[in-house]
């Protein structure tokens, strides 16, 4: 049922200061599926997503042991080449954060500092990635307006649109609804069930229905560690450790 | 016996409100009213001897006895002047500031020791950068020249200017910062093409509040940029300022010269204010891109 490894993580184990955030964090990401990091606020669902693409060196006092494979690289590696890992992986934020710029260019913004430059070349590039987030209707005639003018369901989908237009392996998606409306939020994971056919998506969520809906795999953290990990089924439909139980029943309080 | 305590705290809660908005609107008005003050006096006594030829002629002999003549020395040297300095200034300040913001955001020590060395350097009053601007000429045997003034009044506003910006970058938010660098942007990257983007109004504004100090200032030029009644044509030449116009002129005994000291005053006033219109008619073409 899970086939290949997309990220191994090998005893990672996060400080900020002297807080323990991330304990011991052992787990293999499968390929092409979508994996959902699932628990409560503060478990430390977000910096383990974030590790993932190194964001947690913008922020002073952390400190990262252990090692994170993507494929054969060490993520964590002082030597890695930051950008070229992290082209490899879209972010989708909490709240979208479009850049301070058109809508065009909010696409072509990762083209561009790849160097592609031919406008034809950048203009089917923008068609084709609105087109995958089905926002091409919608924004069409208004591609140089700034992007800041869009309804907040549309920036995050433009996020996407952004994030996949560096054409990358893994997309991270940290509570990408949890700002929201339903309507919105449904087309985000119908996306998802769709994108997770050519990427590998990570997905942190604490809305236990939402994982329900779109898991293929599911990480479930309490506290800093990982309490149980496997596939959705066995996840949902028979939870080993009592913690996962309550939470998955829901009595979890 | 409760019901009493209970209306007595209702009467508390709303008069603290009524005081808070008393004192809200004394203050606004009392600045208003300064600012008004001060613009009305000098147009009052200035408006009476600006003519086209005071700010189209350098002096004539005697101009300063109440004779022909006008200030475009002061004028031509202040814009020189002030441009130069804010210009140099931006150099440096801006790499400065975004070092400050992107390079150095996991060492909160180090940007809070620079910060707090540029809150002091932007204490010192501008007659001592003006002495510290003369020991060095000296020292180098330079005379009084634009040179001179643009170097020390560029010393003078660097630390406004860097403090100013970095106030505006400081708010950038960090969710914006994460986006840039997750899509593969490199550090300078995220700087240019986004930070800035996203500042570009603020930046303006830092910068015209140095732009501001360096014309208006007197003390940092009176040793470095001296003065002439000429209008130089080079840097190593002295300069007249409009501050120092305003200075030499008001304190003469002639009642025609002091009243033009107050026409010099406004434009000095007027070229700010064009500049200020000018600048943010630019800078709100960006402003509809911020993301808030």
């Amino acid at each position: 049922m899970i086939n290949g490894t997309k990220i191994n993580i090998e005893d990672l184990n996060l400080y900020i200061g002297k807080k323990h955030i991330l304990k011991d964090i052992n787990v293999k990401i499968p390929e092409k599926k979508l994996t959902v990091i699932l628990g409560p606020s503060g478990c430390g669902k977000t910096t383990l997503l974030k590790s993932l693409n190194r964001l947690t060196d913008l922020y002073p006092e952390v400190k990262t042991q252990g090692k994170i494979f993507n494929g054969t690289d060490d993520i964590l590696h002082p030597n890695t080449e930051i950008t070229e890992l992290r082209k490899k992986m879209g972010l989708l934020a909490q709240s979208p954060y479009p850049l301070p710029m058109s809508i065009y260019d909010n696409i072509t913004y990762g083209l561009r500092i790849s160097g592609r430059r031919k406008k034809r070349y950048l203009n089917k590039r923008v068609e084709y990635y609105l087109r995958q987030v089905s926002l091409w209707e919608e924004v069409k005639d208004r591609l140089k307006d700034p992007a800041s003018a869009l309804s907040i369901g549309q920036q995050q989908r433009l996020c996407l649109a952004r994030g996949l237009s560096v054409d990358p392996e893994i997309i991270l998606a940290d509570e990408p609804t949890s700002a929201l409306d339903p309507v919105s939020s449904r087309e985000i994971e119908e996306l998802f069930l769709k994108l997770k056919q050519r990427y590998t998506i990570v997905m942190v969520t604490h809305i236990l229905r939402q994982a329900r809906r779109v898991a293929d795999y599911v990480i479930f953290m309490y506290l800093g560690e990982i309490i149980e990990h496997g596939t959705a089924e066995q996840i949902f439909e028979h939870p080993q450790n009592p913690i996962t139980k309550s939470y998955i029943k829901g009595t979890y309080s | 016996m409760k019901r009493k305590f209970k209306i007595n705290r209702q009467v508390l809660r709303k008069s603290e409100e009524i005081f808070y908005r008393v004192l809200m609107i004394l203050s606004t008005s009392i600045i208003i009213i300064a600012l008004l003050a001060i613009i009305i006096s000098i147009l009052v006594k200035g408006i009476p001897s600006l003519s086209w030829s005071m700010i189209s002629q350098t002096p004539k002999g005697g101009y300063y006895f109440g004779k022909e003549g006008g200030i475009l020395n002061a004028i031509i040297g202040s814009l020189y002047l002030s441009f130069g300095a804010t210009m140099l200034a931006l150099v440096f300040s801006l790499p400065l500031a975004l070092y400050m913001n992107i390079h150095k955001m996991k060492q909160k020590n180090v940007v809070n020791v620079i910060r707090f060395f540029l809150d002091l350097l932007w204490g010192i009053p501008s007659i001592v950068y003006g002495a510290f601007g003369f020991t060095i000429m000296v020292y180098f045997g330079l005379r009084t020249s634009l040179l001179a003034g643009i170097i020390t009044v560029t010393l003078f506003i660097i630390p406004i200017m860097v403090r100013s910006m970095d106030e505006v970058l400081k708010t950038v938010p960090k969710g914006l910062l994460e986006s840039a660098f997750s899509l593969g942007s490199t550090r300078s990257e995220t700087a240019f093409r986004v930070m800035l983007r996203q500042c570009i109004p603020g930046m303006i504004t830092a910068i015209l509040l140095a732009f501001g100090r360096a014309i208006g200032d007197a003390a940092a030029v009176l040793f470095t940029a001296g003065y002439t009644d000429y209008i130089p044509n080079s840097l190593s030449q002295p300069t007249a300022t409009l501050p120092l116009s305003v200075f030499f002129q008001l304190s003469s005994p002639i009642p025609e010269v002091q009243s033009r000291a107050y026409a010099s005053a406004v434009v000095l006033t007027a070229i700010v204010l064009i500049i200020s219109i000018a600048s943010r008619g630019f800078s709100s073409r960006y402003q509809k891109n911020r993301i808030k």
